[in-house]
């Protein structure tokens, strides 16, 4: 949510009166202006980043942990538990029995019940120790939790635009901000290299870096290897457009009386150019950030990426490379579903405050 | 003209030395090779490696390695692919023609679909169509290419109505020419609709903001104010400028639809540039990774080049002059 602090700011006068108020009743007014889409978009960023914030706390089970005897089981339909059960649970599923295994067909066993338990040894959901385990979005092809790895998966897919927006939101800023006020020669050559990098086919070189990720390098390390290549080839638009705001900025009338009262450089880039293009690098420093939880799925899903066991939305969604998996296993789409609504949510919130923070761009 | 041309080609050069040579060097960088992955093979042994690693210059410092690929460039060759022994120029040739192929079909495919629905959406700013077609095309913009591909592999195993995977049938070679068409035109149906779809949104909503901004705009006035009627004044005046930023617009989102071909080449199987890059990068093939990056290098910029020679020939406002101003 750096998109929404460094804005705030910026509407923290009251319009009537000039009065300072705080941030926390910006954030409120911001919130009453808002419409539903970008209320629930909010919500639900929220909700995710509490995914990855929280994990361990949200998964039902441990991401790695394995059933083997239950490969690819369907999604399990939970149950009502009727009020005289209530001290066991108040929802129960049947456990699944594998009926064929080479068809992976299961069938509902009736004669048992697992109960899930809620807000249970440190899990919000989970079931008893010994018990069969409940499904909520089916297991894959090793027996793993579906849902538990999506919850971890979010800590890669919600951290990475964020990571890389900081990255290179402060590359751009510096190097357009910088450009913009210097003018003359200067400006010209970084524009001409700003454009060398913009009209690089970008996937094609994505995946050509992203072969230089050692195999054996861990998530964190990959993780960060992934940020700083899409990082790398996405400053230079962002710079461009920067520069430009810097370059109009540079001669109007109070940067002209600050620099005519003897302000440094450093003084007239750090006080007056950046803090004047900093409200729509925000804007579109949110815009962006949905092309690198894209970047980042789209590489994982062809393996280049976050490597088993560690899980992420791309990495989980390359189980349906296959066409059979998808055909008799649906649900392995599941992540797909999870990234698609993160970045609508981006999207529907990115423009609400293009709309909200940049007069230029109404459109 | 030919000024222009000839600035525009030679900027061209350091950019495509610049782009290949960070791939190369960031696929020289890397511990392993493509003889070092073979090397996990008991049954080759040790001499045999450093006898293939000798003929394909594995040994050699990579600045020489990087000269001797830029000579053969200049030559137009492209090398020998390490992984299938064979020239790289006939593994791409048939590849680069069917992304092409696919990227302007899709292109065509969105064009066909967002222009028209941008326009009826403009000329019905606020209507309820508008509020749901806008919005929805906000759902559209937000779903993945790839996720797509993979509803549309579901739907067509679902419907069995499609051929899966494959850009051709395994008895191409044998069909007359109208059933060879017919037959890329059967494997060409669900991928296009992936990746023209998934172009749509962002599109119509280009579309709908041009029409609307230009809808008020002073010339737009004049000519009602001369009498000129309705339809005269839509087609003539705000249709064609409405209309300019697509142009400029179809030499850059080619960079997006490459990239998106690749990725939905990967997903559905397509025989395409970005699955076999795809393949070659895994591989450590470097001969076949730096002819497809080289290539989609020179398909972005000549379709650039191409998309701004087509602005001007359809914006009398822009001229080479301004073009080489920027």
């Amino acid at each position: 949510m750096n998109a929404r602090a460094a804005i705030a700011p910026a509407a923290a006068r009251n319009p009537v009166n000039g009065a300072r108020r705080g941030w926390r009743a910006a954030l409120r007014d911001e919130w009453r202006m808002a419409s539903l889409t970008v209320k629930l978009s909010a919500l639900l960023l929220l909700l995710f980043y509490l995914f990855a914030a929280a994990s361990p706390v949200i998964a039902p089970y441990n991401p790695a942990r394995q059933w083997r005897e239950l490969p690819d089981c369907a999604p399990m339909r939970p149950h009502l538990a009727p009020p005289s059960e209530w001290r066991r649970g108040f929802i129960y599923a049947f456990p699944m029995r594998l009926d064929n295994p080479l068809a992976r067909h299961y069938v509902e066993d009736h004669s048992r019940r697992t109960f899930v338990r809620f807000f249970d040894r440190g899990h919000l959901f989970t079931t008893a120790p010994g018990a069969p385990p409940f499904f909520l979005m089916g297991s894959e092809g090793l027996g793993r939790d579906l849902f538990s790895r999506i919850v971890y998966g979010a800590r890669v897919s919600m951290c990475i635009g964020l990571v890389g927006v900081a990255i290179s939101f402060s590359l751009g800023i510096m190097v357009g901000a910088f450009s913009g006020m210097a003018g003359g020669l200067t400006d010209s050559a970084i524009m001409r290299v700003c454009e060398i990098e913009m009209s690089l086919p970008s996937f094609y070189f994505l995946l050509a870096l992203a072969a230089v990720i050692p195999s054996g390098l861990g998530t964190t390390a990959t993780f960060f290897m992934i940020v700083a290549i899409m990082a790398f080839i996405s400053w230079a638009g962002f710079a461009r457009v920067i520069r430009g705001m810097a370059a109009s900025v540079r001669s109007a009338p109070y940067v002209e009386a600050a620099r005519a009262l003897g302000g440094s450089r450093r003084r007239l880039l750090f006080r007056h150019i950046i803090p004047a293009v900093m409200g729509f690098a925000a804007v579109s420093a949110s815009l962006s950030i949905p092309g690198y939880i894209l970047g980042e799925s789209a590489l994982s899903l062809l393996g280049l990426g976050i490597q088993e066991p560690a899980a992420s939305w791309g990495n989980l969604l390359s189980q349906a490379m296959d066409p059979q998996t998808i055909a008799y296993f649906p649900w392995v789409l599941a992540p797909g579903l999870f990234i698609s609504a993160t970045v609508m949510a981006f999207n529907f919130l990115g423009d609400h405050l293009r709309d909200r923070f940049d007069p230029a761009n109404s459109g | 003209m030919l000024k222009f041309l000839l600035r525009r080609i030679l900027i061209m050069i350091p950019l495509i030395i610049g782009i290949t040579f960070i791939s190369f060097a960031a696929m020289s960088l890397i511990p392993g090779n493509f003889v070092a992955n073979l090397a996990l093979d008991p049954k080759i042994s040790p001499q045999v490696l450093k006898q293939m690693e000798a003929e394909f210059g594995l040994d050699q410092p990579l600045l020489l390695r990087y000269a001797r690929w830029l000579w053969g460039i200049a030559h137009l060759r492209l090398g020998v692919s390490l992984a299938y022994r064979v020239e790289v120029a006939h593994l791409i040739g048939p590849r680069v023609l069917n992304t092409v192929i696919l990227a302007l079909s899709s292109m065509a495919l969105s064009w066909a679909l967002a222009i028209p629905i941008g326009i009826i959406v403009a000329v019905r700013q606020n209507s309820i169509l508008d509020r749901t077609l806008s919005f929805l095309a906000f759902l559209g913009m937000s779903v993945p290419a790839f996720f797509l591909a993979f509803l549309a592999i579901d739907f067509a195993l679902w419907s069995g109505w499609f051929p899966i995977g494959q850009t051709l049938s395994p008895d191409y070679a044998t069909l007359d020419f109208w059933s060879r068409i017919a037959d890329r035109v059967d494997h060409l149906i669900l991928p296009v609709l992936v990746l023209g779809l998934a172009g749509v949104a962002s599109l119509m909503r280009l579309m709908r903001s041009q029409i609307l901004e230009i809808k008020n705009a002073d010339y737009v006035r004049t000519a009602r104010a001369k009498g000129l009627s309705e339809t005269a004044v839509f087609y003539k005046h705000v249709l064609r400028n409405a209309l300019n930023p697509f142009v400029t617009m179809a030499g850059y989102s080619l960079a997006d639809l490459l990239g998106g071909a690749a990725l939905v080449e990967s997903v559905m199987n397509l025989q395409g540039l970005g699955l076999l890059l795809l393949n070659a990068v895994l591989k450590r093939d470097v001969p076949l990774v730096m002819g497809s990056v080289l290539m989609g290098a020179v398909l972005l910029l000549v379709g650039n080049l191409l998309a701004d020679l087509a602005l001007i020939a359809v914006d009398p406002r822009v001229d080479f002059a301004t073009l080489e101003a920027q």
